[in-house]
């Protein structure tokens, strides 16, 4: 065994019909390992009703040095926010 | 047709063989809090440990309720003697390594996995109430451990070799599991236990299953000398009692 078992990620669903969320990460040596450790360790307070667990090294990770190109750009178009729409009275948000 | 006091006298004992069981082997399970191979086991242990020290206040509640002397749970888990525990003796071996630690759970998982899932159709209402949580917990608590006892028997030959040591050392105990005596045997004819020799086929095909993915070699069977359940223990139990007990006995009645 190497120093450290793999790193995993975890993702809770709290309550059917929300999205999983990510809440922490673990290691284990397997997917079904993980699974259990994910259970033990994130789900004891009834935190979750679905699990999901990736290998750390399969999720792609935008880069802090690439922030400007990413994301300020996005900065001055508020246009694209649906936020310029009268909505009829009648229509119950 | 058994009068009413002896229908208790059976009923508390074999719910109390139960909690006892619940209670001895939490215990036990507790000693790894902190010293588990690394953090996500120690979770994983610890919660273990707690269903079992869980089940083992609601078994011993009800057992005391059966007895109907004006005992509590604590008075039962923390007030009576070496001689008055009922476990099996499995339960109170020391933790010994990693490996041990797992073959037990296996072994006792198993076990409960089938006991509890056959209590949830008891005649005793509470029993089965409590069997209905309980095998959940179980069911998952055998993933654990056979998860862990077909890594570690499929694994490195070290891991192989410490797990088939465990085995042989633990396989003399599981004759106690199905030895049905008379409180057995009163338990089920009345509706309110297992069926013993069911649960023994069912337990053996189960473990064997794990065995054989384990790549471990069943031991022989064994007879087993002394017996728990008549209050007979091994010299580690008074060990364990007196670290589980010395807090309650020293200071009577204390509320935190």
């Amino acid at each position: 065994m190497s120093k450290h078992l793999p790193l995993w990620e975890v993702f809770l669903r709290s309550r059917r019909g929300l999205e999983h969320k990510h809440v922490g990460s673990l290691h284990a040596a397997d997917p079904e390992q993980a699974m259990q450790y994910a259970r033990d360790v994130y789900t004891r307070r009834q935190e979750g009703c679905s699990i999901w667990v990736v290998q750390a090294i399969d999720i792609h990770a935008s880069q802090e040095i690439e922030g400007a190109a990413f994301f300020d750009p996005a900065e001055d178009k508020v246009y694209r926010h649906a936020s310029f729409y009268d909505v009829p009275e009648d229509l119950k948000l | 047709m058994l009068a009413e006091s002896s229908i208790e006298a059976w009923q508390f004992k074999y719910v109390l063989r139960l909690g006892d069981n619940a209670l001895i082997l939490g215990q036990r399970l507790s000693e790894w809090c902190g010293h588990s191979p690394f953090v996500e086991e120690d979770v994983a242990m610890a919660n273990t440990a707690l269903d079992h020290i869980g089940r083992a206040r609601m078994l011993l509640t009800h057992a005391a309720d059966l007895e109907g002397d004006g005992r509590s749970e604590d008075d039962l888990a923390y007030l009576r003697n070496e001689r008055q525990f009922t476990n099996f003796l499995l339960c109170e071996l020391p933790i010994d390594d990693f490996a041990f630690t797992i073959v037990r759970q296996v072994l006792l998982d198993a076990y409960h996995y089938l006991l509890y899932d056959a209590l949830q159709q008891s005649n005793d209402a509470t029993l089965a109430a409590i069997a209905a949580k309980v095998v959940k917990e179980s069911t998952y608590h055998l993933r654990h451990s056979s998860e862990w006892l077909i890594r570690l028997g499929d694994g490195t030959k070290e891991s192989q070799q410490r797990a088939q040591i465990a085995l042989n050392k633990q396989w003399r105990f599981i004759s106690e599991f199905f030895h049905a005596d008379e409180v057995d045997h009163a338990a089920f004819s009345n509706g309110i236990g297992a069926d013993v020799a069911k649960l023994e086929r069912q337990w053996r095909i189960e473990i064997e299953l794990i065995l054989n993915k384990a790549t471990l070699k069943q031991p022989e069977d064994a007879p087993l000398a002394a017996s728990g359940r008549a209050g007979l223990h091994t010299e580690h139990m008074g060990f364990l009692l007196a670290e589980m007990q010395s807090v309650p006995r020293a200071y009577p009645g204390l509320e935190w």
